[in-house]
């Protein structure tokens, strides 16, 4: 059995080569019992989304459109 | 790959698919600004070259080297302009271009310094590991990940991205290396560990902690700051 430290190991991997059978199997077999890990994998996909989005913006600190007041209404 | 001061033929510069389909669908749509265009409009052209300085500084550590490479690579962006159109199809261009001017001197650098001393700045304990997880490998109550809410609502937040450079500074300088040339400039595993000189599983924990600590930061100081738990 996986640990969690292990399985976002493996994860963070999974963006950079591609994993065994195994490890594909385990890794699956763990995500199906753990929230945070799942979470993990989510927000891994979120931050590689928002990085590509900070190389691409055409001004730094100024992704947002006019409409947004940055009063920091967190989501 | 380039020698030291490539001219700019076509094939030394493949383009990387996204820039290859934003290109495509910036010609269909109707009228993107072209490159030239775009290379011509100084205040568009000084956001990028911030941008990439900003980069080149993070990948070379050394401020004159790595004018000299956004330089070269600007250079080289104006001598091929013409097939480009549409803004980010330009900007992941020269950002190509840029890659294989910083991949340039960290290879010329590796023959001539030992390539230890590249890396050798920071302390590198994987210690935000440690506390992330416990004795037995689960994540520590605070560190669990816990849900995002809506994460595509934060990319039109200003704010959002003052936390999001706050935290991308806050990596270790080697970390934050290697995890934006993997990222940012969508270099492979193996273009990284040559250019560096490690090995792929270093490199791996390398790109483990980076996310790890990347994820943290956001999760503490933007998704979960003043959420109710």
């Amino acid at each position: 059995m996986l640990t969690c430290r292990q399985a976002s190991r493996l994860l963070s991997d999974s963006r950079d080569r591609k994993l065994g059978l195994g490890e594909r199997i385990t890794l699956r077999l763990h995500l199906t019992i753990c929230d945070g890990c799942t979470q993990f994998d989510r927000q891994l996909d979120v931050i590689r989304q928002v990085l590509r989005r900070y190389r691409d913006r055409d001004e730094p600190g100024d992704a947002a459109p006019p409409t947004d007041d940055g009063s920091g209404e967190h989501k | 790959m380039t020698s030291a001061d490539p001219p700019l033929p076509d094939p030394l510069f493949p383009l990387p698919d996204a820039a290859a389909r934003a290109a495509a669908s910036a010609d269909a749509a109707t009228a993107a600004p072209t490159a030239v265009d775009l290379l011509a409009d100084a205040g568009w052209l000084e956001s990028l070259r911030r941008q990439m300085q900003r980069f080149a500084r993070l990948q070379l550590g050394d401020d004159g080297a790595a004018d000299d490479a956004v330089q070269d690579a600007l250079l080289g962006a104006l001598g091929g302009a013409k097939r480009f159109g549409g803004r980010s199809a330009v900007r992941t261009w020269v950002f190509a271009i840029l890659k294989n001017k910083i991949a340039d001197q960290l290879r010329l650098r590796g023959r001539s310094i030992n390539t230890s001393s590249l890396l050798a700045e920071d302390d590198d304990e994987p210690r935000e590991l440690d506390e992330m997880f416990d004795a037995r490998g689960h994540w520590t109550p605070a560190a669990t990940p816990r849900a995002w809410g809506d994460p595509e609502a934060s990319l039109d937040n200003r704010q959002f991205w003052v936390v999001f450079e706050v935290c991308l500074d806050g990596l270790p300088p080697r970390l934050g290396r290697v995890f934006m040339m993997r990222e940012l400039v969508e270099l492979d595993s193996d273009e990284i560990c040559a250019a560096v000189g490690i090995t792929a599983s270093n490199l791996f924990v390398m790109l483990h902690r980076a996310r790890a600590r990347l994820r943290e930061c956001l999760a503490t100081r933007w998704y979960t700051d003043g959420q109710p738990c």
